[in-house]
């Protein structure tokens, strides 16, 4: 617990009123969205400037205080479960977007800029941002950058680190460090800004970020097509990139999150279809027609029963409703959920589907299986309920069986929900030994005396 | 800390409503407190957490719990959006009362919840009294608004720019109504609640008169009592009861087809609240009969937006959050202003968002409840409008206010007031 006189200095860096030290205060900063452990802080702060935010950093290293920095508290892997006795910083006071350049098409913002207020910006000036999070209404940029995350467009546009050209950070002195820049081409160093990405709040804290902008696309078409096998949805996602169409969106619901989500809205879905395929195509005008048509008759060959084209925006707008529903309707059904996030390579989703069908049905577990099927990025949710300890222990198996199916399918543990402390006993499983010792040593060389966020992604404290 | 416990087992029957939240933390778009403070304390996610903290004896001290829990604008934002369906009005109105039942209340809202609210009399009777005194205490702050602040700093009143309560409340203007069913065949009881009868008489008789031009019957009975809202959110479920009783018996005992108020909050109390809080029988009073005056013009009398040519006022509209949250109502009251054939809707920037007003809020978080006012004043401004518009009087309490304070000298009118004047 820092004692009066540190917590005088951190009040002398960002105002007494920006220091929180309740009890009430800490126990809101204990948890994210992850379902894990609670762990209260001793200290929280919330600097508005870029300068109190480096002294933040610069006083935890010189007093041997873990720091925790925090944006919105999305994650769903416990990137931001503090240490006790460590502090938490909050990134939510620095959210200014510096700059929209609509000639060299980037931005500058600061860290703790809301996705989706971004991305708003950004549109008003007729460009697209488009890494778009299920989140993106709440998490920031510095968190999407940490947790490298990705959304609904990432098949065709890419995730967040496509779109990263530069990360100015903090090291653990204080130092500021500059990397990247605003050109297309930069190669001056060590790609550090690259470094940055999906770090997890473990290797420096941003200050800044330059992000790329693209055109938006001037015609969208959704679709949506009913499938009575899962083997022959996820063919039809196979022959749609094998013509070589790539859609900005493939999004996949198994029967069970159907049911639900029907059971939720009532919008007339088919409940006996064992998949639903959700297809967006965008671009020029008569290429997204000409795709749109070609993508409608892949479908139909897979023997697809009915595919619905939207003729117009509410139609659109109904489509991805649906998948919009997935998980407040899935949410819905039982106290706690789980929102894994296993990705296998697209070809194998198939086998990824029995496998989860195998696992719900030995561990006696209900999960509703959605997500960017393009992409083979699927999130198995697990319904459950986190106070019958009985049915708790059968999850957490169940969880370890979907992560060893995962990879043995030549997939990885996390698409995009990053590793913190949920995963990070796994890693060795993908990578080896070799990968995480690698990482442990630059990191004791960047922190030396590891406050950054320690325990996350590189596995339990060993000190 | 045995006491703790005691607390911790009281809470114990959240527990079913509380894991339902799954900490996706997406109340954080929505909660106007948390978009002025940046604390997670604040935001829904915070507040269930800390309260599932106590629950679960995580936490010492209920003190700080209870601060952060009537931090909250009851505006049911959140609950509108979340996508896990977390019952936070109930939770939040639940852990009131288990915490006041726990901590106690403070003398002043004893006096006020438990010997003068309950009593419509003696309350109508100490208001007309101040009401004759007001004008020693205040100045003329911005006459077209009609608001004014306080010349001295009585610690309630700080630096407000008060609407005065009104010099004949409606109560006194018209004591009570029983007319039948005219040519539209249909009678309704009107329930024109607090701030209407004692700050805006002119309401209620804007929809007296909405009435009798569409020849629908009223029933208004003497002696109605306070919805009840303000005693269950500060957790007097007693309190609530006895008023909501006091209703329910006057409003049976007449005939009528629906029970219509021009009220957000006493909408939405009546609505949601009363069936679920109240311990006893409601009578002819049930859900299905009670609406806001604007949904019942547009729903059940079928009035239609007037379609003309001529060139129309803009009116910037203000959703109350009882409304747009809590009873879902939007279009009607939109389409009640441009039913009059005179005003067009001007929508306000950012979307809809609460004025920052929820009762007793305003009251204990003047600062907070300033801020998130302002902000809608501005934006309210930044219409252009040369006039605005809501469906609430609470909320045309705080808008005046923060008008005035914004320097927006543009009047604040109820939506029934906009469509009586073309009668
Ligand atoms: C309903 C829901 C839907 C979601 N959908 C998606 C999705 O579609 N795709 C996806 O990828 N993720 C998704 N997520 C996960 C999560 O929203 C993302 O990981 C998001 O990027 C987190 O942003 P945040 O601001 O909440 O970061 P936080 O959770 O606050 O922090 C995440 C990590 O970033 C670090 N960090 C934050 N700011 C900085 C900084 N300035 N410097 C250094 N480190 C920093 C933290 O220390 C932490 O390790 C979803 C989560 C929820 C709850
Ligand atoms: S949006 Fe609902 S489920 Fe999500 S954190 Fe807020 S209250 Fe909980
Ligand atoms: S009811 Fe309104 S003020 Fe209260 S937590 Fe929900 S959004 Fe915030």
């Amino acid at each position: 617990m820092p004692n009066d006189s540190l917590q005088k200095e951190f009040a002398a860096v960002v105002g007494q009123e920006n220091v929180m030290t309740g009890e009430s205060d800490l126990h809101a900063y204990s948890y994210d969205s992850a379902v894990l452990d609670q762990v209260s802080p001793a200290m929280v702060v919330r600097p508005e400037t870029s300068e109190a935010l480096g002294r933040v950093v610069k006083l935890c290293n010189e007093n041997d205080l873990k720091l925790t920095v925090r944006g919105a508290g999305t994650n769903l892997s416990g990137g931001t479960i503090p240490h006790s006795g460590g502090i938490v910083c909050l990134t939510n006071a620095l959210n200014k977007v510096l700059e929209i350049n609509e000639d060299d098409l980037y931005a500058v913002v600061q860290p703790g800029v809301i996705t989706a207020q971004f991305a708003a910006q950004v549109a008003a000036k007729g460009l697209l941002y488009p890494p778009d999070p299920g989140s993106q209404a709440v998490s920031t940029l510095g968190g999407n950058v940490a947790e490298n995350a990705g959304g609904l467009r990432a098949l065709k546009y890419g995730v967040t680190k496509d779109y990263v050209m530069g990360v100015d950070f903090f090291d653990v002195n204080g130092e500021l460090v500059h990397s990247g820049s605003k050109t297309v081409k930069c190669v001056t160093g060590y790609n550090l800004s690259g470094l940055m990405v999906a770090s997890e709040g473990t290797l420096g804290v941003f200050e800044k970020l330059i992000l790329k902008l693209v055109p938006p696309p001037k015609a969208i078409k959704s679709m949506m097509a009913e499938f009575d096998d899962v083997g022959a949805a996820s063919q039809t996602v196979s022959s749609i990139i094998a013509a070589k169409i790539v859609p900005a969106t493939l999004e996949f619901m198994d029967n069970f999150t159907i049911k639900t989500v029907e059971n939720f809205r009532g919008a007339g879905l088919n409940t006996e279809a064992a998949a639903l395929l959700l297809i967006e195509v965008d671009g020029h005008p008569a290429q997204v027609e000409d795709d749109a048509s070609q993508v409608e008759a892949i479908c139909k060959e897979h023997g697809a029963g009915k595919v619905t084209v939207a003729k117009d925006a509410n139609q659109r707008a109904a489509v991805w409703q649906a998948r919009r529903d997935a998980l407040p309707a899935l949410a819905r059904v039982k106290p706690t959920t789980v929102l894994e996030d296993a990705t296998v390579p697209r070809s194998k989703i198939p086998d990824m589907m029995q496998a989860l069908k195998r696992i719900a049905r030995e561990y006696k577990l209900t999960i509703g299986t959605f997500g960017h099927a393009g992409d083979g990025n699927l999130h198995p949710t697990i319904l459950t309920d986190i106070r019958d300890k009985e049915e708790w222990k059968r999850v957490e198996k169940a969880i370890d069986a979907i992560f060893d199916e995962a990879l043995a399918l030549g997939g990885t543990l996390s698409g995009e929900h990053g590793i913190g402390l949920a995963k990070s006993k796994y890693m060795h499983l993908e990578y080896g030994t070799a990968a995480i010792e690698y990482s442990r040593k630059m990191k004791s060389v960047m922190d030396p005396k590891n406050i950054l966020n320690p325990g996350k992604m590189l596995g339990p404290l060993l000190t | 800390m045995a006491d703790i416990k005691r607390l911790a087992g009281m809470l114990q029957e959240l527990d079913d409503l509380l894991t339902r939240c799954m900490r996706c933390g997406l109340c954080q778009a929505q909660c106007p407190v948390f978009a002025r403070t940046g604390r997670e304390a604040d935001v829904t996610r915070g507040k269930l957490a800390l309260l599932s903290g106590l629950s679960r004896e995580m936490l010492t001290d209920p003190a700080q719990v209870r601060e952060k829990i009537d931090t909250c604008l009851l505006c049911g934002t959140c609950e509108a959006n979340c996508p896990s369906g977390v019952k936070v009005t109930d939770i939040f109105l639940r852990a009131r009362a288990i915490l006041n039942g726990y901590m106690g209340l403070s003398p002043a809202q004893r006096l006020i919840f438990r010997r003068m609210l309950p009593r419509p009399k003696l309350m109508n009777a100490l208001l007309s009294m101040s009401a004759l005194f007001q004008g020693l205490f205040s100045k003329e702050a911005d006459p077209v608004i009609g608001s004014s602040c306080a010349r001295f700093n009585a610690p309630l009143i700080r630096d407000r720019h008060f609407k005065k309560l009104a010099k004949k409340p409606l109560h006194r203007q018209v004591p009570s109504v029983d007319t039948p069913a005219g040519a539209s065949g249909l009678k309704v009881a009107f329930f024109p609640g607090c701030l209407t009868d004692k700050i805006y008489p002119g309401v209620g008789l804007a929809a007296l008169k909405i009435f009798k031009h569409h020849q629908v019957g009223v029933y208004m009975p003497a002696g109605q009592a306070c919805c009840g809202i303000p005693a269950l959110s500060s957790g007097e479920a007693d309190a609530f009861s006895s008023l909501v009783r006091q209703n329910a018996e006057l409003f049976s005992a007449g005939k009528w087809d629906y029970l219509v108020t021009p009220c957000a909050t006493c909408t939405a109390t009546m609505h949601k609240l009363w069936p679920e809080y109240h311990r006893g029988s409601l009578g002819r009073v049930i859900t299905d009969n009670i609406m806001d005056v604007s949904q019942f013009m547009i729903d059940v009398l079928g009035v239609k937006p007037f379609q003309n040519e001529a060139d129309k006022t803009p009116v910037a509209y203000h959703d109350p959050c009882h409304l747009r949250n809590t009873m879902k109502i939007t279009a009607q009251p939109r389409s009640l202003i441009e039913a009059g054939g005179r005003h067009t809707v001007a929508e306000l920037p950012g979307g809809p968002s609460c004025c920052g007003s929820g009762g007793s809020f305003n009251l204990k978080h003047y600062k907070l409840s300033t801020e998130i006012g302002l902000e809608k004043a501005r934006a309210i401004g930044a219409t252009n409008a040369p006039v605005a518009a809501t469906g609430c009087p609470a909320c045309m309490l705080q808008l005046t206010d923060m008008m005035s304070r914004e320097h927006v000298s543009i009047p604040i009118r109820h939506v029934l007031e906009l469509y009586a004047e073309n009668l």
